[in-house]
């Protein structure tokens, strides 16, 4: 480790200044090289679970998330290259695969980080069959609509209401690719009495998975109103 | 199996129809003409698959049956769900629902006349069967197709101007109301086209006034049988596409059901199901099935009205009225011509909605929630009566949704009409390649739109099957 609490690294052939403890991510982006991701969100804890930001480190034979893999002194990274379009790809499909996600009579059609990911990587059908089980959708709330049919269980939700609106209110159960969001121990919103309604979960939610009702999607899922209240709230 | 019934020709599928379809025509011994039945063969399921759907997501699921006329069922869809809310949406709201349903019309009309049927009229039904397509007129009559064209881009540009889209607009059509407002810009650009539209529509209704007289002989035979008209009308009985009250005669213009509240139409009509076709048979329930046959559509609509409500489309009704007694025309083959009408009369509805100066206030949706968990929603679609019908549960889920779409209406109809021009085509059970065309042009005639029974594209190859009584195939004959 550098003492000076300064590393040096390439990444796609560029030297990067980075400092210490630093992700690849974050070093990458003040570079200018932008690397895709769907659960990384600025403003919040990396949590590392879309693997849509696998990159290549020389002299390892695997994959690296650079959400939450950290740089060091002379790391040599690639962040697009054949292998990693295929795992992206293939990861895209996986997502889409798990829910019934159908994006023409998807409210966040249009507006969904996902669907712009499946364009960008060419996903035009799906090579794995659906699982099409049908999930609850919860309207209880007066404004916000949770409907799991749609979440790719980012949690950016969850890390958003337990980081920045200091609440957690969301939360997730069961395991794996039965797991679900959930309010409070599995409330309805409604009657949920943690949330303060703040909005935030629908605001940072890439997909159409949590919004809200009467309020024109495109508003919802604004990036720059997202990320204005995420570094707001953290200075 | 009936082994009296010994031979069935089957046309297989219909072509120049939106959808997927086929016509069996059933003989008797002796080779006459003892049925023929029009079968929907493909299943779609929406009133099943929306069910546990918040319901304020129907108007963009359900407009997603038809990419012909979207806008019908987003009206249909969000008429219901503004009844579910409980709520009386602004003025304004309503006339831009009612433009971009006129644009609808507009263009729906102008691509079943033009792009789907016009090609029978102009090359004659007996032309040879592989030029007999828009293609061939494309080339041909180059100056009818390309206002065929322009007369539906305007409708089409109308729904654009209004939503951003052309085919789906869904996220502008919205419970309670509209999404936005219509600026005073984008209401000139409609107008601009708009004399060249008028003149071209009006120039093409004298055209198919002179087709008409050539086709006296089809006329008779094309579905002239008495039925039933319903559809919508206004308070004073005028023609009407968007709300309006139900009116239904019986097949002598009498006046059966008069300005009934469309939201209690299971009092009138009832549903059967047959084994052989996936789409339901409606018939009007006094008459009970199937003896209650009735037909809706442009014919049924300028039927059941006393005048349309704008001056040349009134002009043009009375000379329609000439072909009928009573003011009830019956011949199937004028749906043409009404549908040329109803044309008009958008085109003239147009100016008069986008003149008013209530168009363009920016109050364009009322706020609610659920407020009752039944909600019926009917407009006039293209092809007729649309109805859709909610029921959702205390939060808004959809718990049950059950649609009559348009065509479903004519099912009865179809049937006996396909019948009809079968008994005049075939002899001695044989079939001649031109008797498919002709009974081809009795469904095209309808319009229907089994869009809304399948988007699924096969080669269009037109193939009739005649069997005997064990199933050999005696005759087989292709296009």
């Amino acid at each position: 480790m550098s003492g000076t609490g300064v590393v040096k690294l390439k990444i796609d052939g560029v030297e990067v200044t980075a400092n210490e403890g630093e992700t690849i991510l974050s070093a990458a982006k003040r570079a200018g090289i932008k690397i895709p991701a769907l659960c990384y969100l600025d403003g919040l804890s990396s949590y590392g679970g879309c693997r849509l930001c696998i990159v290549e480190v020389k002299g390892s034979p695997r994959l690296f998330p650079a959400c939450t893999t950290p740089v060091s002194n002379g790391m040599e990274v690639t962040t697009d290259s054949p292998k990693l379009r295929k795992y992206r790809k293939m990861t895209i499909e996986l997502l889409l695969s798990e829910k019934p996600h159908i994006c023409a009579i998807c409210i966040a059609n249009g507006n969904c980080e996902l669907q712009d990911l499946a364009r960008e990587f060419g996903v035009d059908h799906l090579r794995v069959e659906r699982e099409w089980k049908s999930q609850k959708i919860d309207l209880s709330h007066s404004f916000l609509v949770l409907d799991n049919n749609r979440c790719i269980l980012c949690t950016r939700c969850l890390r958003v209401c337990d980081e920045i609106e200091g609440v957690h209110a969301l939360d997730i159960k069961m395991r794996g690719k039965d797991s679900q969001i959930i309010i409070d121990i599995d409330d309805d919103w409604g009657s949920s009495i943690s949330c303060t309604s703040c909005r935030k979960c629908a605001r940072v939610c890439p997909v159409g998975a949590i919004y809200v009702r009467d309020e024109p999607i495109s508003r919802t899922k604004n990036k720059d109103i997202a990320q204005f209240i995420l570094l707001r709230r953290r200075r | 199996m009936d082994r009296e019934r010994s031979s069935i020709i089957e046309i297989s599928p219909v072509t120049r129809i939106e959808g997927h379809a086929k016509v069996t025509i059933h003989l008797n011994n002796d080779g006459s003409v003892r049925e023929a039945r029009f079968h929907v063969t493909d299943f779609r399921g929406f009133e099943k698959f929306c069910e546990g759907r918040p319901f304020y997501e129907m108007p963009s699921i359900m407009s997603r049956i038809c990419g012909i006329c979207p806008v019908s069922h987003l009206l249909a869809s969000a008429k219901a769900c503004d009844d579910i809310l409980s709520v009386d949406i602004p003025e304004t709201a309503i006339l831009l629902r009612r433009l971009m349903h006129m644009g609808q019309i507009i263009q729906s009309h102008a691509l079943s006349f033009f792009f789907l049927s016009l090609p029978d009229f102009l090359l004659g039904m007996d032309f040879d069967p592989h030029k007999r397509n828009i293609f061939y007129l494309i080339e041909n009559h180059p100056e009818v197709m390309k206002q065929g064209i322009k007369i539906r881009a305007f409708g089409q540009k109308i729904i654009e101007y209004l939503s951003g889209k052309r085919i789906h607009s869904s996220e502008w059509i919205v419970p309670g109301g509209v999404r936005s407002p219509l600026s005073k810009d984008k209401a000139e650009k409609i107008m601009s086209e708009y004399n060249d539209i008028l003149t071209m529509t009006l120039e093409n209704i004298s055209k198919f006034k002179r087709i008409m007289k050539d086709l006296s002989c089809e006329i008779e035979s094309f579905g002239d049988f008495p039925t039933y008209y319903m559809g919508l009308v206004t308070p004073h009985g005028e023609l009407e596409h968007y709300d309006g009250l139900l009116r239904i005669v019986d097949e002598k213009g009498q006046i059966v059901v008069n300005k009934a509240d469309p939201k209690r139409y299971y009092e009138y009509i009832g549903e059967a199901v047959e084994n052989w076709s996936y789409m339901k048979f409606p018939y009007y329930k006094p008459l009970g099935y199937p003896r209650g046959v009735y037909r809706v559509g442009p014919l049924a609509r300028l039927n059941i009205v006393s005048k349309c409500g704008t001056p040349l489309a009134d002009k043009e009704l009375e000379e329609f009225r000439e072909w009928g007694e009573n003011h009830v025309v019956q011949n199937t083959l004028l749906y043409h011509y009404a549908r040329l009408i109803e044309m008009l009369f958008c085109i003239e509805k147009v100016k008069e909605i986008l003149d008013n100066p209530e168009t363009y206030s920016d109050n364009i949706q009322a706020m609610a929630s659920v407020n009752k968990h039944i909600g019926v929603g009917v407009v006039e679609a293209p092809r007729g009566t649309l109805i859709h019908h909610y029921k959702v549960n205390r939060r808004g889920l959809v718990e049950q949704a059950n649609l009559i779409i348009a065509t479903e209406h004519n099912n009865l109809a179809f049937n006996i009409a396909i019948t009809q021009a079968a008994k005049r085509y075939i002899n001695g059970g044989a079939a001649s390649r031109d008797l498919l065309n002709r009974i081809e042009a009795v469904i095209r005639a309808f319009d229907p739109c089994l869009s809304c029974a399948t988007h699924a594209w096969k080669p269009i190859n037109l193939i009739v099957e005649i069997y005997d009584s064990k199933g050999n195939i005696i005759q087989r004959l292709t296009k």
